[in-house]
């Protein structure tokens, strides 16, 4: 058995990075309430800040923490403008489940 | 070995409380959900050495974006999820799609990082308040102050997007 | 302070403000633009020139940015002064001022006054950033550059059909030879890893022969194209369709000019391919020979300066040839003086008489334009090579240098220069002496033109004791011993030349004033060589049948009928069809539910990361 490591393995954060953003997709793939969907980006986004802010660890920059910073920003902005986007889809169709908001087709 | 077991400890949280915010139907108990999966990785920032990350992650996140989630639920008074309509495409591959995912994440992980570097608390002091904000303000000047015009831009979209209609 | 991107800015600013707002200026502030723009240009140069201290030991170099970056290849946007720019750059600058100053009254009465000072001053810009580059690339924009405006100032009487036409030869022939000068590039950038010259130049010894030589002739067929060279010499003549400055600036001072430049500036590489030195002696001689002769029939006085730039450009190139570079840029300097003469001469001779261009129906207009008659009078004692006008030192020079290269290059020089006396002084006699046979009053023209025109004589006159080019350039081109093996002294040599010079001129004055019976008689004579050399050797037509002809007939009947109409018109009208199928198959996937976009998105992105891992992208 290998001696346990004084610290965290980079891989290990990584590792996590990748079982949020992979969770995320699934709420997005499997969820229907646009709500939750809307959640489960958010969730994505803090999954790829995980890895940045470890590879600004790594690199010894903080270039990744300021990536950091512009993604919650930008998902601050987006946030905003989401649930606005909901508010209008709720008053027009009166619904939150996405399978039925599929115009795009026709 | 006190690092470890703190990773453990949040990454643990954080993982449940992923799982949680995609298996509960219900938006509310998601939106409560991804407050812990938000707080359990601020502090693995702060074990990353992140300082102003993991407080700006707690403020923002945790609180503001999530305040206007919730905000939104009880605004639309959203109950539990119907399940009406499907997509074949999501029921018969999203499965098999999402462990591909996992798997090819996996491999790359490995192939790149076979032996991956220990990071150990204290290590990085470049995450400070006072770091980012030198750098925010010389070398990333410029896309500082477009993000602020970008902000500008999405309160005016969602006032016009949210404001009842006048006629 | 860097301060040479000034000099080609300014004429670039006056092509601005000419080419857009130009249409609503009124004419003398677009000619005050233009004017101005070029003058301070030259005044620029001259701070330059003041401020540089010795450009032998060290050039001005100035890099402004890194315009093309590939790995360890990297093309700057650099400007360069050295002797050899910086006699370019007086040139350019100082003739274009005293052409800009003069079109502003040989163009008085034109349409489209203002579109032709923003090709002018964009003309400029294009020549003075081939001068000054640094690299080949730059130098190539540049070269690009000055073709495109004398296109656009060839066929600047767009209505007339022949200027379309010869604008469009003018263009064509010049791919021919850019085509040639794109592959001496590509292979610069390979052998040496960089176009830079200051990182080519000091390589060139240690490269093997053949790439050199390879070089170099590749650099010959783009400089025969822009100098006019045989056998792409064909544009120039028929590019005196342009405004008669355009002319004087362009095909015959500067543009045309650039070939000699840029074999010049690539004197090392030359240098170290002795093939390639001889190839190129052996054309600008056969071209000064060959353009000559048929210099010595024409009738249109533009076209007899143009076939006699044609011939000077191809003594320069003798120049380069037989590794005289210095005496090449002389005869380059003096050339642009007496030239830009004769043409802006031309100019005044020809506003004089009311657009005529046929010397046959002019004459005895020393009477009307004196001013021109004298100036003219100058321009061409220095292009026969009278002593001690600039033509005689810099012709003397080359001359010199190709006797020490091959005696026989120099007696057939001597002979062209014999010739070149004659048909110049013939146009002069046919024009200034003898009777007005044209129609109308021929009337001086105005001091505006007339100013220009002075200028430039003084220079023809006395260029050659102002500018010592040779003496100005010495150390920076090895010098070929002199032929001190027991051949003629360079008095003699001189002497000869100096002889044939005035004979031509003495001949001429003979068959044209005094009997003026004898041209009849020896065309009469030498019948059909007569015919031939009068039709410029059927060239154009050789080049229309050989080339031209079953280029049209080929892309009519190959292209046209069965690539165009079968091949591509079947995969174009086929992949349409096959679209339809596919896309009617595809237009399943859009269900327009997102979950299910969403899936698509999954599988996609686990495509890709397969793929960046299997290709194994760190």
């Amino acid at each position: 058995m290998p001696p346990i490591p004084n610290g965290v393995p980079m891989s290990f954060y990584l590792g996590l990075s990748a079982i949020l953003f992979v969770i995320g997709v699934a709420g997005f793939i499997f969820r229907r309430n646009i709500i939750t969907v809307f959640m489960c980006i958010e969730l994505m986004l803090n999954a790829v800040n995980l890895s940045f802010v470890t590879f600004a660890n790594h690199h010894k920059q903080v270039a990744g923490h300021i990536f950091t910073f512009f993604v919650m920003v930008v998902a601050a902005a987006e946030a905003a403008v989401g649930l606005a986007i909901i508010l209008t889809v709720f008053k027009n169709r009166t619904t939150l489940n996405i399978d039925e908001v599929d115009s795009l087709k026709n | 070995m006190i690092d470890l077991l703190f990773f453990g400890i949040f990454a643990a949280v954080a993982v449940l409380c992923a799982i949680n915010v995609v298996v509960q139907r219900h938006p509310i108990s998601s939106a409560l959900s991804l407050v812990g999966v938000m707080a359990s990785l601020a502090v693995l920032y702060l074990l990353l050495g992140g300082e102003f990350i993991a407080m700006a992650q707690i403020i923002v996140y945790a609180g503001a974006v999530m305040v206007l989630f919730i905000f939104v639920i009880m605004l639309l008074n959203a109950g539990l999820e119907v399940r009406r309509g499907r997509s074949w495409m999501a029921t018969l591959f999203g499965a098999p799609a999402l462990l591909g995912l996992l798997g090819v994440l996996a491999c790359l992980l490995v192939r790149w990082f076979p032996d991956s570097p220990i990071i150990k608390f204290g290590d990085f002091p470049g995450g400070t308040t006072k770091e980012i904000g030198m750098a925010l303000f010389t070398d990333y000047l410029l896309p500082f102050e477009v993000t602020s015009v970008l902000i500008l831009i999405a309160i005016l979209g969602a006032v016009v997007l949210a404001r009842k209609e006048l006629d | 302070m860097r301060t040479l991107w000034i000099i080609p800015a300014l004429p670039f600013v006056g092509f601005l403000i000419n080419g857009i707002f130009g249409r609503k200026l009124s004419k003398a502030l677009v000619s005050l633009i233009a004017v101005l723009s070029v003058v301070l240009s030259f005044a620029m140069v001259m701070k330059v020139f003041l401020e540089a201290g010795n450009l032998a030991t060290s050039p001005v170099h100035e890099h402004y940015f890194t315009w093309i970056k590939s790995g360890g290849f990297s093309i700057g946007w650099d400007y360069a002064v050295d002797k050899l720019t910086m006699i370019m750059l007086m040139v350019v600058t100082g003739i274009g001022s005293l052409i800009h100053i003069y079109a502003t009254g040989y163009m008085e009465h034109e349409e489209g006054y203002y579109r032709f000072f923003a090709y002018l001053n964009l003309f400029m810009f294009f020549m003075l950033n081939l001068v000054l580059a640094g690299n080949y690339l730059l130098l190539f924009v540049g070269w690009e550059g000055v073709g495109l405006c004398s296109y656009l100032l060839i066929g600047f009487y767009f209505v007339k059909d022949s200027a379309t036409t010869a604008g469009n030869k003018a263009f064509i022939v010049n791919r021919v030879g850019d085509f040639g000068f794109s592959l001496a590039m590509f292979l610069i950038a390979i052998t040496f890893g960089s176009l830079d010259f200051t990182k080519v130049m000091p390589a060139a010894a240690g490269k093997p022969t053949a790439t050199l030589t390879t070089i170099a002739l590749l650099l010959i067929v783009g400089a025969c194209g822009k100098s006019a060279q045989f056998p792409l010499y064909v544009w120039l003549p028929d590019a005196m369709e342009g405004p008669t400055p355009v002319s004087a600036l362009i095909h015959a001072a500067t543009m045309v000019t650039a070939g000699v430049y840029m074999c010049t500036r690539s004197a090392p590489i030359f240098i170290h391919a002795p093939v390639a030195m001889d190839t190129i002696a052996m054309i600008g001689l056969f071209t000064a020979v060959f353009a000559a002769t048929i210099g010595l029939t024409q009738y249109d006085i533009k076209k007899v300066f143009a076939y006699s730039t044609v011939s000077q450009l191809g003594y320069m190139f003798l120049g380069v040839g037989v590794g005289a570079f210095s005496a090449g840029v002389w005869h380059l300097m003096t050339h642009a003086f007496f030239k830009a003469l004769l043409f802006l001469g031309a100019g005044s001779v020809i506003h004089a008489c009311h657009g005529e261009q046929d010397m046959r129906h002019m004459g005895g207009l020393k009477k009307y334009a004196p001013w021109t008659c004298l100036v003219l009078a100058c321009a061409s004692l220095a292009i026969a090579g009278f002593p001690f006008t600039s033509g005689f030192f810099s012709k003397d020079a080359i001359l010199g240098a190709a006797y020490a290269h091959a005696p026989w290059m120099y007696w057939v020089g001597v002979v062209t220069a014999g010739m070149t006396a004659f048909y110049v002084w013939r146009a002069f006699w046919m024009t200034f002496w003898g009777d007005y046979k044209g129609h109308g009053h021929p009337h001086e023209s105005s001091w505006v033109m007339l100013g220009p025109l002075v200028v430039l004589a003084v220079l023809s006159i006395a260029g050659g004791f102002l500018f010592n080019v040779p003496e100005i350039l010495s150390g920076m081109f090895p010098i070929k011993e002199a032929a001190e093996n027991g051949g003629p002294g360079e008095a003699v040599l001189t002497g000869i030349s100096v002889a044939f010079g005035l004979a031509g001129v003495g001949l001429s004055y003979l068959m044209y004033v005094v009997n003026k019976d004898i041209p009849e008689k020896i065309t009469s004579a030498l019948g059909g060589i007569y015919t031939l050399v009068y039709n410029k050797y059927f060239v154009d037509e050789a080049y229309d049948a050989a080339i031209v002809r079953p280029l049209i007939q080929g892309s009519e009947s190959a292209l046209w009928k069965i690539v165009d109409a079968g091949v591509i018109d079947g995969v174009v009208n086929g992949a349409g069809t096959q679209s339809q199928g596919l896309g009617s198959m595809l237009r399943l996937l859009q269900s327009g539910n997102i979950r299910s976009y969403a899936t698509w998105v999954v599988i996609g992105a686990v495509v890709v990361i397969v793929a960046i891992g299997v290709g194994g992208v760190k």
